[in-house]
């Protein structure tokens, strides 16, 4: 399977000026991903399976307005930081989250040209850097000096971590399959792929890498804590867990950077299972026209799992998470690469 | 200066805890789920000694809703008191009615005419769907499922509407009266009901799938917080927290006959494992049992005056009588001594939560801190029940 | 239907129920642009007949919470017929009730002999200042708007005959 050529951009610009331009658009995509994917999920979905109405009045229309109302009201609160708290660790730790969700979405593609950084080793680069996120969250649970807080970012730190390998493990299969770690040679091998010969849909992983995908999710939900691994975050001795001096602009960091990772890892999962941007037979300028909304649809449907996962299930308890990462989903997943591996040779 | 025993006893407490903590070198976390906490159903406190996520020792402190119902009765008439004790336990009020104005009417000597009597049960085992319907979904809210506990909510309604057709109030109905109730139902209401239980039974069925089949839900309660039966019995536990212990006991099948139980065909759920999911499953049983004994005591409603032959002013003879009825969240008495006046003399409440959470110390040793809260939801008392 | 039933885990039909839920219309009624009626019998407030009311103190020594304040004065009317005596007639001079007490009972509209009390489903009268909860004799007349004709009842009451 060969690489694509980089196509050259049909402008010639200054380095510096893409860089920014680059730069711009990542961080214009993460509030906008996170608050389309909060309004859409959060508000609007969670409301309907709870048989309510979520906001309907902020801005008119079916109250579109209310997150955006939401950070505006976070911005304007005030800056109250502990006494007791370290105050360096204290500020720098929501920023260390928001640099990791940042980090992931360089390397999405968006679209045959669309891509912020195509590297070659996409996949173990994205991993790696969503792992950066468990500092921040020990950042802001040691500098909150608060017993309740420091537990609370304990027991995150220990979800997160045991979550990392089955998150890695699940995509090896998919590597394997592909022949390749970046991104865009993914989403190429799967447009130009074919079923049995036939190459109308192209070659979704997912329908290979199924339990991949299931392995994924699972994980992927264990690293956003949300529930039904939550429990750093909800039942947590009283609040918020590690976030529960953060109030302000700060909080809404923190919660940016877990919808903005939200969006990202469904992103990832919707590139590495379902094809990212690609619709089988289109090349060229459509595709990098279309390629954004295609994802972005893609984006949608993961994410609607995720999030139907979220309000459907009561949280587990840390031990039987712990157990359920290291006794199941690990030997599932390397199950997995064994089998994909054995095919991968003898067909 | 003395001090008094209490305050004696509480110095030497302290003294004897820092000499196992200099002793042991380790210093367990004392944990406040203080008053305010969405764990505890109203202001209850546990004071609870970690050893890192272990529970040492645990002390259910309560009285932060104390109301002085026992005092206020000794200064009202009946028709007043029968308005202050639909806030006891919040939820069924309907049910905290029945004991005592049984009692009165025991103490009267006079009898609530058929009617009266199929009505007050109908009335009754709305306020224990109604209850048990919030039961099963705001405990799936405490276990992390968000879900539940709106449809908990949104299912009660229809039954808090019904109570509201009949007797002019959602939670505090107010509507039995010494002899038999206020007014008779509106037109339209036994429609009502029926269409409103085969909605209930639906819910409860989508409870089944939601919560009681989810494997997370199962591993959560199951085996957590085991009472067993003679514990259990001991330390007062009543209601459908001492059923899902194996004890076949209702005290509307059991206990001195009131209201009319004796005339329908029901039965007693009973789970045999005493944990958390039993206490779960036992109460969502109930809920589909009351369903079907309202639908029965529709069908079978007879007509005529719901109230006896009872002076204008209410005098109760001397006497003493205890009356004690199951509600939904246990047994509740009263214990009545009447001197005569038009109110009585002194009320005992011996209120069903009160003795249900004395069994938390003991319960709640050895558990983890997230168990602590399905144990405490599972067990389900209401502040007002225990504090009055 | 024979053969075993394939039941599926408890984790997956947990979901149908949430999206089925989804899939159905919400329960929502959006106060205050739409509102629901509640019940003929509802307890929303209080009105007041002036004209029956005799001063007989009776709803307010029933109140439990003592939230009624009446005051009235005794005035002479002439008599009904020539070469009688005058008549002595109760006229009310304050009929107070403080909702910010009331426990909506019901016990002074049922007391009452004389049928001047009477329940309303009107429930919308909050106020800014708890002060302006204490509703006096003119507003509880304007209540008596509200107040709904009595309602007939179910099937199997007993109709009684006329007082």
């Amino acid at each position: 399977m060969t690489l694509p050529v980089p196509v050259p951009l049909a402008i010639d610009a200054p380095w510096g000026l893409i860089v920014a331009i680059k730069t711009l658009v990542v961080l214009s995509v993460i509030p906008a991903g996170a608050l389309i994917l909060g309004y859409v999920f959060l508000l609007k979905m969670m409301s309907h399976m709870q048989s309510r109405l979520g906001p309907m009045d902020p801005g008119g229309f079916h109250g579109w307005f209310q997150l955006i109302g939401d950070g505006i009201k976070f911005i304007q609160k005030e800056d109250i930081i502990p006494a007791e708290a370290d105050r360096r660790v204290f500020m720098a730790a929501p920023v260390v989250v928001l640099i990791s969700t940042f980090l992931l979405y360089i390397v999405v593609p968006a679209g045959p040209r669309l891509v912020v950084a195509d590297l070659d080793v996409g996949v173990f680069y994205a991993l790696a850097v969503s792992s950066l996120s468990v500092i921040g969250v020990l950042m802001a649970g040691w500098a909150s000096a608060n017993k309740y807080a420091l537990l609370g970012a304990l027991r995150a730190a220990a979800q997160l971590i045991a979550y990392e390998l089955p998150l890695v493990l699940a995509v090896v299969g998919v590597v394997i399959q592909a022949g390749t770690m970046s991104l865009q040679g993914i989403v190429h091998f799967q447009q130009d792929g074919s079923l049995f010969g036939w190459n109308g849909l192209g070659f979704p992983l997912i329908l290979t890498q199924f339990f991949g995908f299931v392995i994924f999710l699972i994980a992927a939900q264990a690293e956003l804590t949300q529930t039904p691994f939550d429990m750093p975050v909800a039942e947590s001795e009283l609040v918020a867990g590690y976030m529960v001096e953060y109030t302000g602009f700060r909080f809404l960091f923190f919660f940016m950077g877990e919808f903005g990772t939200a969006f990202a890892f469904a992103g990832i999962a919707a590139t590495l299972f379902l094809g990212g941007w690609s619709i089988p037979h289109v090349h060229g300028t459509l595709a990098d026209v279309l390629g954004p909304i295609v994802l972005f649809t893609k984006v949608m449907i993961v994410s609607f799992l995720i999030f139907w996962a979220r309000f459907t299930y009561p949280r587990f308890r840390e031990d039987q998470l712990q157990a359920i990462a290291w006794k199941y989903l690990i030997p599932l997943s390397l199950a997995n690469i064994l089998a994909t591996g054995i095919f991968k040779v003898v067909f | 200066m003395t001090l008094d025993f209490r305050a004696e006893a509480l110095i030497q407490k302290h003294l004897a805890d820092a000499r196992i903590n200099i002793e042991l070198e380790t210093e367990g976390m004392v944990l406040n789920l203080g008053p305010q906490h969405p764990a505890t159903h109203g202001t209850l406190r546990v004071v609870v000694k970690l050893d890192g996520e272990r529970v040492v020792s645990a002390d259910p402190v309560i009285g932060y809703m104390h109301r002085g119902y026992e005092k206020l009765t000794e200064f009202r008439t009946y028709p007043q008191i029968t308005t202050l004790i639909n806030r006891i336990d919040w939820l069924s009020s309907f049910a905290n009615e029945v004991p005592f104005i049984h009692g009165a009417e025991l103490l009267m000597g006079v009898e609530a005419p058929p009617r009266a009597e199929y009505i007050r049960t109908i009335l009754t085992e709305l306020s224990r769907i109604a209850t048990f319907v919030l039961f099963l979904g705001e405990m799936a809210l405490q276990v992390g499922a968000i879900t539940p506990a709106f449809y908990g909510f949104r299912d009660r309604e229809h039954v808090l509407n019904l109570i509201e057709a009949a007797t002019g109030g959602r939670f505090h109905p107010n509507f039995n009266r010494i002899g038999g109730l206020k007014v008779d139902l509106p037109q339209g209401w036994i429609d009502e009901t029926r269409r409103v239980m085969k909605k209930i039974f639906d819910s409860v069925d989508d409870f089944e799938g939601l919560v009681v089949g989810n494997e997370i839900f199962a591993v959560r309660t199951r085996g957590v917080g085991v009472i067993p039966a003679g514990v259990g019995a001991a330390y007062g536990v009543s209601g459908s927290n001492l059923r899902a212990s194996g004890v076949d006991w209702d005290l509307r099948r059991d206990g001195p006959e009131y209201l009319v139980y004796k005339d329908l065909d029901w039965r007693v759920w009973t789970h045999s494992d005493g944990d958390s999911f039993a206490r779960y499953w036992v109460r969502m049983q109930e809920t589909r049992e009351s369903c079907r004994m309202v639908l029965q005591m529709l069908d079978g409603l007879p007509a005529g005056p719901i109230m006896a032959k009872v002076p204008r002013i209410i005098k109760v003879p001397e006497g003493e009588v205890w009356v004690n009825t199951e509600n939904p969240l246990g047994e509740m008495g009263y214990y009545l001594i009447s001197k005569g006046a038009t109110g009585p003399f002194r009320t005992k409440i011996r209120s069903a939560s009160f003795s249900n959470v004395s069994i938390l110390p003991w319960l709640l040793k050895g558990v983890y801190v997230p168990d602590i809260i399905t144990i405490l939801a599972s067990l389900y008392f209401i502040l007002g029940d225990i504090d009055r | 239907m024979t053969g075993p039933k394939f039941k599926l885990p408890g984790v997956v039909s947990g979901l149908g129920v949430t999206f089925r839920t989804m899939m159905k219309p919400a329960v929502t009624v959006q106060y205050p642009h739409e509102r629901e009626d509640p019940p003929g019998r509802a307890r929303g407030v209080i009105a007041l007949k002036e004209e029956n009311c005799t001063v007989c103190m009776l709803c307010a020594r029933q109140c439990p919470d003592w939230c009624i304040y009446i005051e009235g004065h005794k005035e002479k009317r002439p008599p009904r017929r020539a070469g009688g005596r005058d008549r002595t007639v109760s006229v009310l001079d304050r009929f107070d009730i403080d909702y910010a007490l009331c426990m909506y009972c019901g016990i002074c509209v049922e007391v009452c002999p004389f049928d001047a009390l009477f329940w309303s489903p009107e429930y919308e009268y909050s106020e800014p200042r708890i002060g302006e909860l204490l509703h006096d004799k003119e507003k509880l007349g304007e209540w008596m708007q509200t107040v709904n004709p009595p309602e007939p009842l179910e099937v199997g009451a007993e109709v009684k005959g006329k007082k």
